[in-house]
């Protein structure tokens, strides 16, 4: 009865959950295009979209995609062996266990009528796949705990995911070794199915269960002679063979029954078959309950998500099924983080301590802003700034073996974040260059704004450039300032500069103004002189260093051998780490 | 002779014909090449941003390689730039080195300064050589025109990167003229293309590249040569842009010089990737000598 109704209870938790997360899909937004697509759109352009597809000819691409991706994980297999063998035993192992021991009244009794769940090939089986997702687990653990893969981060949700496997397994494992050896499960057997009351029969068949089936009886103990023995199995042909199998064929249950045996007597008589067996159905039920909102939710999500990609391309695609696509690739993620480990940035982790550099874990923050939770402006700058440092390489839509397309999402998300008032100050490095070849594609006018803010916010900080009148004090020199310059041992030697304006006259961007003065603030031959004076806020405050080509012309023509560029890098460098740590304040 | 290919992040995402054709041509002039999936960015974007972080990560890519105890070839001039710099200021400062090294210890990877940085360019001019390179050429080009982009990143600050000449490089030309093809002079060979600056300041930087464009048509050129996937998609895509935005005589497309050196070398279209340039450069196979005319052109 508690098992039923237990079970219609997480049904129902489960069929809600689906439901909802389902409805997500349709109802969140990312990126600002998304955002005038009306959710009935959204969903009757996804019906016409699915339909179209599966009358096409593309339905052979899904068949292939389904069969290589989903079912074989091609994908996982080109990128590692191991991680390979670790999901292939986790979700074979689960879903044949799923379908023949779950589902059993359903699935396995209606394909073999002669089913029953003890005897061989069903037993052996059983623990067959039992055992698999158990090398799932072990292997899941020994990468994430004991290799350590770099870049490999482990959160609450891949805890969760390996507890709930390794509990639903091991007390499965464990429920079966227990009722091996339960005498009263011994009992219950023999008063429901024997026919004969005859204590004499009732007695030897006990002794040929205990001697071949793992019985540990109260009663009676091995060894028994040859008669006895031949006798029980004569009572055990008679009423018990046609649903038993011997439990060695069991073999994980069979080892526990082994090691517990000596303790078997008293674990019956603490119940711990029942124990066990609530354990192992409420594990199960908190799982399928859970599933729509854990990462588990990848088991529908993925599927769809290998399946969409492989149909749909942003040329041709319908832009509400794009939009869709989009917030159920979420969904799909299954914190691999295939992603981080072949991120070309990745490693930026180590000296920037932002978690969104890392592409694994800017998914999660992206859920949070797609669901429009709260965010606080110290977080939207670190998601801001995690998005913007991208190379915008392909690779992480390259290897991630759900097929979620990782650059369009962040290209999406970057400018719906580059919207709000924070400055992005890597806006103003080549990490833009994509998003200048991408500019048509931008929805709304917001293309320049981005980057006018950092030079803004950047110039509000050295007020000595903005000022109209410019009076200098008497002893201007700030050493702290002057002596801090050599980040680079190639940035100190701006004070061999003696003006002779070189710098200056080679300078490409220079030559391209009528007045560069008043295009770039100071130039080059002016910064290195504010440096030497330690001006702090010319030589910040200057919009040369923006607009800099990095040509090293300056530097490779200094009769003086200032490192003239290098100089600019490091000027960049330190007016980035001021004006953040002043709005960070 | 063999290489860790690095090809950087443009590449594989924007200018795949870059790899393609690289790769077909080394091949057949027998340079093996090993690819490194871990490699990483260069760290060329983030130096704008902080210094400690780009030299990390050319650090990375170098001790990468180290462990395979391979020099590195970039396809890329900024990468190169980039690479040889770090690699200079991680030998020259001893505390900078051990920061580093104590981040790349968790990866159990180590800078020993033990590997070679170099450029398609400067294998193709030392390791191979333009004689062996004329071997391989099957139909030299006629009569074709080609301004060189030598690249920035490449050529300076000539200490460190050592490249070539800074001030008269020739190595480039050299490699060109041994397909047929004449090397022109333009005033702006040795100038920025513009790309540092797009996504940045675009009218900038659009002036620059239009200046380059319009200059090096001014002199005779009925192609650029490219070397570096930021010069190529600055000639190639956001010349289009500039085309679409701009009036002006600057019409002139680029190919990548291992497209150019493939096709000499009867290496088929499709390979070298000819239709992935946005502006059309099949026109250029005409240049190629007419079977019965190549005798003379080798000669010539």
């Amino acid at each position: 009865m508690f098992f039923t109704i237990s079970l219609y209870v997480a049904l129902a938790i489960f069929g809600l959950g689906l439901a909802y997360k389902i409805s997500t899909w349709f109802r969140y937004n990312i990126g600002t295009a998304a955002g005038e697509i009306s959710t009935s759109t959204r969903i009757s352009a996804a019906v016409k979209g699915i339909f179209l597809t599966i009358l096409s000819g593309k339905i052979f691409t899904l068949l292939r995609v389904f069969i290589l991706d989903v079912v074989l994980q091609v994908r996982v297999l080109r990128e590692d062996f191991l991680r390979w063998l670790m999901h292939i035993c986790l979700y074979v192992g689960f879903m044949l266990l799923l379908l023949m021991h779950a589902l059993d009244n359903f699935v396995t009794s209606v394909l073999f009528p002669e089913y029953y769940s003890t005897i061989n090939p069903f037993m052996f089986l059983r623990d067959f796949f039992g055992l698999l997702v158990l090398i799932g687990i072990a292997i899941a653990l020994y990468r994430r705990f004991i290799l350590k893969v770099s870049r490999l981060r482990t959160g609450g949700q891949d805890h969760y995911a390996i507890i709930i496997l390794a509990v639903i397994m091991i007390s499965g494992v464990l429920l079966e070794g227990v009722k091996i050896t339960s005498y009263s499960s011994y009992q219950d057997m023999v008063e429901e199915y024997t026919i004969s009351a005859d204590e004499e029969e009732l007695q030897v068949l006990e002794a040929y269960w205990v001697q071949e089936f793992g019985v540990v009886s109260p009663n009676v103990k091995g060894p028994f002679d040859a008669e006895t023995l031949e006798l029980g199995k004569e009572a055990h042909e008679m009423t018990c063979v046609e649903c038993h199998s011997r439990p060695h064929s069991a073999f994980l249950g069979y080892a526990t029954a082994k090691i517990i045996t000596p303790i078997a007597l008293g674990l019956d008589g603490a119940k711990f078959p029942t124990i066990l067996w609530y354990i192992h159905f409420l594990a199960c039920w908190l799982g399928l309950a859970y599933l729509p909102f854990s990462k588990m939710f990848h088991i529908v999500a993925s599927p769809l998500s290998l399946l969409a990609n492989a149909v749909m391309d942003s040329g041709t695609s319908h832009p509400a099924n794009i939009a869709t696509r989009q917030v159920m690739e979420l969904d799909a993620c299954t914190h691999c983080c295939t992603c981080s480990l072949n991120c070309s940035v990745g490693v930026a982790f180590e000296t920037i301590p932002n978690l969104n550099i890392l592409p694994s874990e800017k998914i999660a923050s992206v859920k949070t802003l797609a669901a429009d939770k709260d965010l606080s402006a110290q977080q939207l700058r670190h998601i801001q700034e995690g998005i913007y440092l991208c190379t915008n390489c392909r690779r992480c839509t390259v290897v991630c073996p759900v097929g979620i397309n990782l650059q369009d999402l962040w290209f999406n998300v970057r400018e719906t974040l580059l919207k709000r008032d924070y400055p992005e100050f890597l806006a103003l490095s080549p990490l833009s260059y994509y998003r200048g070849l991408m500019r048509e594609e931008l929805v709304d006018d917001n293309y320049p704004a981005p980057l006018a803010r950092a030079r803004d916010a950047i110039a509000a900080e050295c007020d000595l450039m903005t000022a109209s009148e410019k009076p200098l004090a008497l002893t201007p020199t700030d050493r702290e300032f002057k002596s801090g310059l050599g980040l680079s041992d190639q940035a100190s030697t701006f004070s061999d500069c003696f003006g002779c304006e070189t710098c200056t006259t080679v300078c490409p961007v220079v030559a391209n103004f009528e007045s560069p003065q008043e295009a770039l603030g100071l130039l080059p031959h002016q910064i290195m002189h504010s440096c030497g004076l330690g001006l702090k806020d010319l030589a910040f405050g200057s919009s040369m260093l923006w607009d800099c080509l990095t040509c090293y012309q300056c530097q490779e023509q200094c009769p003086q051998g200032v490192c003239v560029t290098d100089v600019l890098y490091e000027l960049k460098n330190r007016v980035i780490k001021q004006v953040k740590e002043q709005i960070t304040n | 002779m063999k290489f860790a290919l690095f090809l950087g992040c443009q590449i594989p995402a924007h200018l795949n014909q870059y790899e393609t054709s690289a790769r077909a041509i080394l091949e057949r002039l027998g340079v093996g090449l090993v690819d490194n999936r871990q490699f990483n960015c260069c760290g060329y974007p983030l130096r704008n941003l902080d210094f400690r972080t780009f030299v990390l990560f050319s650090a990375r890519n170098l001790a990468l390689a180290s462990r395979e105890k391979l020099n590195i070839m970039s396809l890329c001039k900024c990468c190169y730039g980039s690479l040889k710099k770090a690699d200079h200021l991680l030998k020259e400062d001893a505390s900078l080195l051990e920061e580093t090294n104590s981040i790349l210890q968790k990866e159990k990877l180590t800078y020993d300064g033990s590997i070679e940085v170099k450029h398609l360019l400067s294998v193709l001019y030392h390791e191979v050589g333009i004689e062996s390179i004329k071997e391989q050429v099957e139909k030299p080009f006629a009569g074709l025109k080609i301004a060189t982009q030598y690249g920035c990143h490449a050529l300076r600050p000539s200490q460190i990167v050592q490249f070539d000449d800074p001030v008269s490089p020739s190595i480039f030309d050299q490699l060109v003229e041994a397909t047929g093809a004449e090397s022109i002079d333009w005033p702006t060979q040795l100038e920025c293309c513009g790309a540092p600056l797009w996504g940045v300041n675009d009218e900038l930087s659009m002036d620059l590249t239009q200046r380059k464009l319009t200059d090096g048509k001014l002199h005779g050129a009925d192609y650029l040569c490219t070397a570096c996937p930021y010069c190529q998609l600055q000639f190639d895509t956001v010349q289009e842009k500039i085309s679409s935005e701009r009036s002006g005589e600057h019409h002139l497309p680029a190919i990548l010089y291992p497209q150019l050196l493939g096709l000499s070398m009867g290496i088929d279209a499709e390979t070298l990737g000819l239709k992935l340039n946005q502006l059309p450069i099949d026109g250029i196979q005409n240049y190629l000598a007419a079977p019965e005319n190549i005798q003379e052109a080798v000669k010539a």
